[in-house]
């Protein structure tokens, strides 16, 4: 099939319109002079330099920041360790209340997972802050990371490793040397995940915080349901931009391991 | 013993933060409501032992739970809840399957793009996305002006805080869950197939009904499976573009919990919320497992 009939190529046109227009109009009334979102008014970049003066939302964009670094890394480390116990740990006791609990998170309401959590640190009296709101998004953040990883290590060849463990591998260096390189597009791409999840997150974030850690969706969302404003679409304008760039950079770094590892592996056939 | 650790961690992670949580919840929604802090007392207290657990089955009384019943404002906003969810899911398969269709019959080399292009709004901020359909769905917005202009109508529609919203930002913000299964299911579907089916008499309608339809039945499955679960939980959208009117019971349970401050009602709202979603939600994860067992 070498070119697309006219109904496919209606259907890709209207259904990608449909996914970009109105991301498209949100960033052009990003640079509108008139504080009236719906009227243009001429070019300015006014409300960027607003939004740059802006403290409580530069003080929540690194609250933010922070919470996303430290629960998306050790969503990682644990999301990668499930997904290594799920594929390649065989049986053990509780197996399926273990895998259901990696699924359940996925598709689990924010709204419950932010009452039972804010539930719980009260109960074990933690006090809510930065704290409290990491440990929330690690532990819903790591079932993502754990579905990515184990999507990748149920395809690959696991005479691999075996073949590691033959030539005098311990099984901890097999892991290091042969299993980990080869599952790091997905290691990345699910710590890419995690962390656009927490940066995300408004409902769970809204239970689990205190008022001493306030993150950007909690500030963004106490302004929009007062109406739209030109300084959310300035701030929203430059969110889109970062997750863009980080997309198009992430899938050509991927794109240019996957290459590699497949001359490597073509090398390593020649070889035999 | 390496292995045992290896196990252990994240075992033990889930069980504190995920399933324990829950029986806090399960607990609380049997408390009674208190003005105090925590707001609510304890019926089930474990300090007293056994006297504890057995005061606690003497003077269980469900009322939360009778609350809930009593009050048509909850079951309203369960079966509202639902209802939008199960249209919502539908238009979003209406919507996403020919473009996840087209996606697959397109050249290969365009498909990484066209991946790209429909895994990027995803990774976009959720609220953001919403947010953006304010101004175009308001009474002076963007959709109205155009209309105005061209002509098709006089007066201003009134489409924010109204249920059409709602479901205009939950097909938009859902549509990458709709087409990225059906997308990957119909990717590996033999083209030869509807040849064959053309070649022995099928009509292409036909044969897209007998053969694609049923072949691309896990990705359909999968897709409204994603959509409707946290669709019927879902507070964003209807807290910011649905109106008075809007019931859904995400909204009903925030509200519960940050306005009203009534923690045992909201813990029994949560409780109930998760009774429905347990059937589509071991139903999912029956069928993410028998798909991962034929990838294997």
């Amino acid at each position: 099939m070498s070119r697309l009939s006219w109904f496919n190529t209606v259907s890709l046109t209207l259904g990608f319109a449909f996914l970009y227009i109105p991301m498209i109009i949100l960033i052009i009334f990003s640079f509108n002079e008139s504080k009236l979102v719906t009227v243009w008014a001429g070019f300015s970049t006014k409300w960027y330099g607003e939004l740059m003066q802006n403290e409580a939302f530069l003080d929540a964009a690194w609250v933010t920041l922070r919470v996303a670094v430290f629960s998306s890394t050790l969503a990682t480390i644990l999301g990668t360790a499930a997904a290594y116990v799920l594929v390649r740990g065989g049986r053990f006791f509780g197996r399926t209340l273990f895998s259901g609990m990696i699924y359940a998170p996925l598709v689990m309401p924010e709204v419950i997972t932010g009452l039972s959590l804010l539930l719980l640190f009260i109960g074990i009296g933690l006090d809510r802050g930065i704290l409290t709101i990491v440990l929330a998004h690690t532990t819903f953040s790591m079932c993502f990371v754990s579905v990515v990883v184990s999507s990748r290590l149920v395809t690959f060849d696991r005479s691999l490793e075996e073949a590691a463990l033959d030539l005098g591998c311990s099984p901890a260096q097999a892991f290091r040397l042969v299993t980990l390189p080869i599952i790091a597009p997905a290691v990345i791409s699910g710590w890419l995940l995690a962390f656009t999840l927490s940066l995300d997150d408004l409902v769970i974030a809204s239970f689990t915080s205190g008022p001493s850690a306030t993150t950007l969706p909690i500030k963004i969302f106490s302004a929009v349901r007062l109406g739209v404003s030109p300084e959310i679409n300035a701030l929203s304008t430059l969110m889109i931009a970062v997750v863009t760039v980080g997309v198009i950079v992430a899938s050509l770094v991927t794109k240019r391991a996957m290459v590699r590892q497949k001359q490597d592996e073509q090398a390593a056939a020649q070889v035999e | 013993m390496r292995r045992a650790v290896l196990i252990a961690i994240p075992y033990v992670w889930l069980l504190a933060l995920f399933l324990v949580p829950f029986f806090i919840v399960l607990k609380i929604s049997l408390s009674d409501t208190a003005l105090a802090i925590p707001p609510y007392t304890p019926t089930l207290d474990f300090s007293e032992g056994w006297t504890g657990i057995k005061n606690f089955f003497s003077q269980l009384d469900l009322e939360n739970f009778v609350w809930l019943t009593e009050d048509d404002l909850y079951w309203k906003a369960y079966l509202s809840s639902v209802k939008i969810a199960l249209i919502s899911t539908i238009l979003t398969l209406i919507v996403g399957y020919p473009i996840a269709y087209a996606m697959a019959r397109a050249p290969e080399e365009w498909r990484p793009t066209f991946m790209m292009l429909v895994i990027l709004p995803f990774w976009t901020s959720f609220l953001i996305r919403v947010y953006a359909w304010m101004g175009i769905l308001s009474n002076e917005g963007y959709l109205n002006q155009l209309l105005l202009w061209t002509g098709i109508i006089s007066t201003p529609l009134t489409i924010l805080n109204t249920n059409t919203a709602v479901y205009i930002g939950i097909v938009y913000t859902y549509l990458p869950f709709m087409i990225l299964p059906i997308y990957s299911s119909l990717e590996r579907m033999d083209g030869s197939l509807i040849e064959a089916a053309e070649d022995l008499g099928c009509s292409r309608l036909q044969a897209f009904w007998l053969v694609t339809i049923p072949l691309s039945r896990p990705g359909i499955i999968a897709g409204c499976f994603l959509v409707m679960i946290p669709v019927i939980g879902e507070f964003v959208i209807p807290s910011l573009l649905g109106g008075s009117g809007t019931l859904m019971i995400g909204k009903v349970l925030w509200e519960e919990f940050f306005s009203n401050r009534d923690w045992p009602v909201a813990s029994a709202v949560a409780v109930v919320l998760l009774l429905i979603l347990v059937v589509p939600i071991v139903l999912f994860q029956r069928n993410q497992q028998k798909q991962t067992e034929a990838e294997k």
